[in-house]
C-alpha cells in the first residue's frame, strides 16, 4: 500500500510541477495525468475514462497569472489512482474518485497560493542580492521555487491518497446507488461544465454560436448513425 | 536608440540555454515581482556577452534590471526575453528607458497570450483529444494526439518569440500585430465552438456505453432508439450549462459540479 502511494505521489509531484513551474507542456492536463496514473496502476483505459471526466471539469480553468484556480495536475493523478485501485462497483468507484480528485484540485489551488506567497518571501529576502545583479541569487530563487513546487505536489498527492484510498474503498463497499444513473448524472454534469466553459471562452467570436450548433448537428448525426 | 537593421545572430549555445531556462520562467512566480526573477534567469546567458563578462559591472546592472517586476503570458514572455537581451547587448538604450520598455511589453504579451493560448489553443487541442476519445481512440492515441498537437504550438510559439524578440529588439511590439496573432484567436475560437458541439455528444455517448443505456430501459422506448439517454442527458446538460453561462463571473462551473458530485456520493452511501 505504502509503495503504491509513494509511486503515485512521485508521479503527482512530477506532473504537478508541469502545471506552472516546468515546463507547462500540459502533461498535467487531466486527460494525460489521469491516463498516466491509470497506466501506473495497471489500466491506462480506466485512467483515460477518469481523465475524460476531469478534463471536462477542468476546461473552464484558465491558469491566468495571479488568479487562484484549482490545481488539476496532482488532482488528476489522485483521481486516476483512486479509480484504477478500486475494489467493487466501477461506477461507484468513479463517483468517489471524481469527488476525491475535485477536492484535491481545490486543496491544490490553496497549496499553489501558499507556494507563491513563500516564493514572494524568498524573493524579498534576496532583494539586496538581486539589486546587486547576483546571478547565484537569481538561479537560487528559481531552483528553490522548482524544488518547493515538486515537494508541494508530492505531499499533496501523498496526503490525498493516504486519506482517500481507504475512504474510497469504504464508500464503494457501502455505496448502493444505481450505477447507470450515477454515470448518467456524472456525464450530464461534466458535459454541462465543459460546454459552458467552451461557450464562455469562445461565444464572442464571429458566428461562434453557429459553429457550435453546426458541430452539435454533425455530432448528433454521427451518433444516430453509429 | 533603435535595433540595428541587420541583427547579429544569437549564438546557438546561448539561444539553447535561454530557451531551456524559459521553460522554467515561472518557477519562482510570486505576487510581488511575478515573472521578474524568471525573466532575469532566462536573459542571463545572453548578458554574459556584455563588456566585462559574467560578474562585470554592465552584467550585474543589466541582471538587476531584468529581475524587476514583470508579468506576461509565460510562452509569449519569450518575446520579451529575446527583445530585452537584444536591447541590453546593443547598449544604446539608457537604463530608465529599458525599464519603461519592459513595463510596456507586459500588457500586450499578457493579453495576446491569454487569448491565443489559454482561451484558444489549449481548449482547441483538448477538444480534439475528447473528439478522438468519442470516436473510440485508445489511451495511447488520445494522449499522444493531444500532447503532440498542443506542444507543436507551445514550443513553436516560444521559439518564434525568442527569435522575433531578438530580431526586432525594441521594435518588437510591431511583430505582435502579425495576422496570426491578430486574427488567430478569432479563428481558433470558432474552431473551439464547432469542436465543442461535435466532441461532447460523442464523448458522452462513449462514456455511457451500451450497458448504461440498456440498464435505464431507454433503448426501445423512444424513436431515438439506443441513443435516447444520450440525447436526454445532453438536454439536461444544456440546461445546466445555460445556467452556468448565466452565472459566469459569480459561480465557477467546477464548484457547482463539486457540490453535485458530493451530494450524489452522499446519496449513494446513505440510501
Amino acid at each position: 500500500m505504502l509503495t503504491t502511494i509513494l509511486a503515485f505521489a512521485l508521479l503527482a509531484a512530477l506532473l504537478g510541477l508541469d502545471v506552472v513551474s516546468f515546463p507547462q507542456a500540459m502533461v498535467s492536463r487531466p486527460i494525460v495525468a489521469s491516463t498516466l496514473a491509470g497506466a501506473l496502476g495497471g489500466s491506462a483505459s480506466d485512467g483515460l475514462l477518469a481523465g475524460v471526466f476531469l478534463e471536462m471539469m477542468a476546461l473552464e480553468t484558465l491558469p491566468v497569472g495571479a488568479s487562484r484556480y484549482p490545481e488539476w495536475g496532482t488532482a488528476s493523478v489522485v483521481g486516476g489512482a483512486l479509480y484504477v485501485s478500486r475494489r467493487g462497483d466501477a461506477t461507484s468507484a468513479l463517483l468517489f474518485a471524481m469527488l476525491g480528485a475535485m477536492l484535491t484540485a481545490w486543496a491544490g489551488g490553496w497549496s499553489m497560493y501558499a507556494l507563491r506567497r513563500l516564493n514572494g518571501r524568498w524573493t524579498k529576502r534576496a532583494l539586496t542580492s538581486l539589486e546587486a545583479g547576483n546571478s547565484r541569487a537569481v538561479t537560487g530563487l528559481q531552483m528553490r521555487g522548482l524544488a518547493a513546487d515538486l515537494l508541494r505536489g508530492f505531499l499533496l498527492g501523498f496526503i490525498a491518497l493516504a486519506l482517500l484510498l481507504p475512504l474510497t474503498a469504504l464508500a464503494v463497499a457501502h455505496g448502493h446507488g444505481d450505477s447507470a444513473r450515477i454515470r448518467a448524472v456524472l456525464v450530464a454534469v461534466a458535459v454541462a461544465v465543459a460546454g459552458s466553459a467552451a461557450w464562455k471562452l469562445s461565444h464572442g467570436s464571429k458566428h461562434g454560436p453557429w459553429f457550435f450548433l453546426g458541430g452539435l448537428a454533425v455530432g448528433c448525426a454521427m451518433l444516430l448513425q453509429s | 536608440m533603435t535595433a540595428p537593421a541587420t541583427p547579429r545572430a544569437l549564438p546557438m549555445g546561448t539561444a539553447t540555454r535561454m530557451f531551456l531556462r524559459m521553460l522554467a520562467v515561472q518557477s519562482s512566480w510570486n505576487y510581488e515581482t511575478m515573472l521578474g526573477t524568471g525573466i532575469g534567469f532566462s536573459v542571463e546567458p545572453a548578458l554574459r556577452a556584455l563588456q566585462g563578462g559574467r560578474g562585470g559591472e554592465q552584467y550585474r546592472a543589466a541582471l538587476a534590471r531584468e529581475t524587476h517586476y514583470f508579468n506576461a503570458h509565460p510562452y509569449l514572455a519569450a518575446v520579451a526575453v529575446g527583445a530585452l537581451a537584444r536591447v541590453e547587448l546593443d547598449g544604446t538604450m539608457p537604463p530608465a528607458q529599458i525599464e519603461r520598455f519592459r513595463i510596456a511589453l507586459c500588457g500586450p504579451l499578457g493579453s495576446v497570450g491569454d487569448r491565443l493560448v489559454w482561451a484558444g489553443w489549449l481548449p482547441f487541442t483538448v477538444l480534439i483529444a475528447l473528439l478522438a476519445y468519442g470516436l473510440g481512440a485508445g489511451p495511447v492515441v488520445v494522449v499522444t494526439l493531444f500532447l503532440v498537437l498542443y506542444n507543436v504550438g507551445h514550443f513553436g510559439l516560444r521559439a518564434w518569440g525568442l527569435h522575433t524578440g531578438w530580431t526586432h529588439g525594441m521594435r518588437v511590439a510591431g511583430s505582435l500585430a502579425t495576422p496570426a496573432l491578430r486574427r488567430g484567436p478569432e479563428y481558433v475560437a470558432r474552431a473551439v465552438m464547432g469542436l465543442c458541439g461535435l466532441a461532447l455528444p460523442l464523448a458522452a455517448a462513449r462514456i455511457l456505453g451500451q450497458r448504461a443505456v440498456i440498464a435505464l430501459h431507454f433503448d426501445r422506448a423512444t424513436v431515438l432508439g439506443a441513443h435516447a439517454l444520450v440525447f436526454l442527458l445532453l438536454a439536461i446538460a444544456a440546461l445546466l450549462g445555460l445556467a452556468l453561462v448565466r452565472l459566469h463571473g459569480r459561480l465557477d462551473g467546477w464548484r457547482v459540479a463539486l457540490v453535485i458530485v458530493a451530494l450524489l456520493a452522499l446519496h449513494s452511501v446513505v440510501t
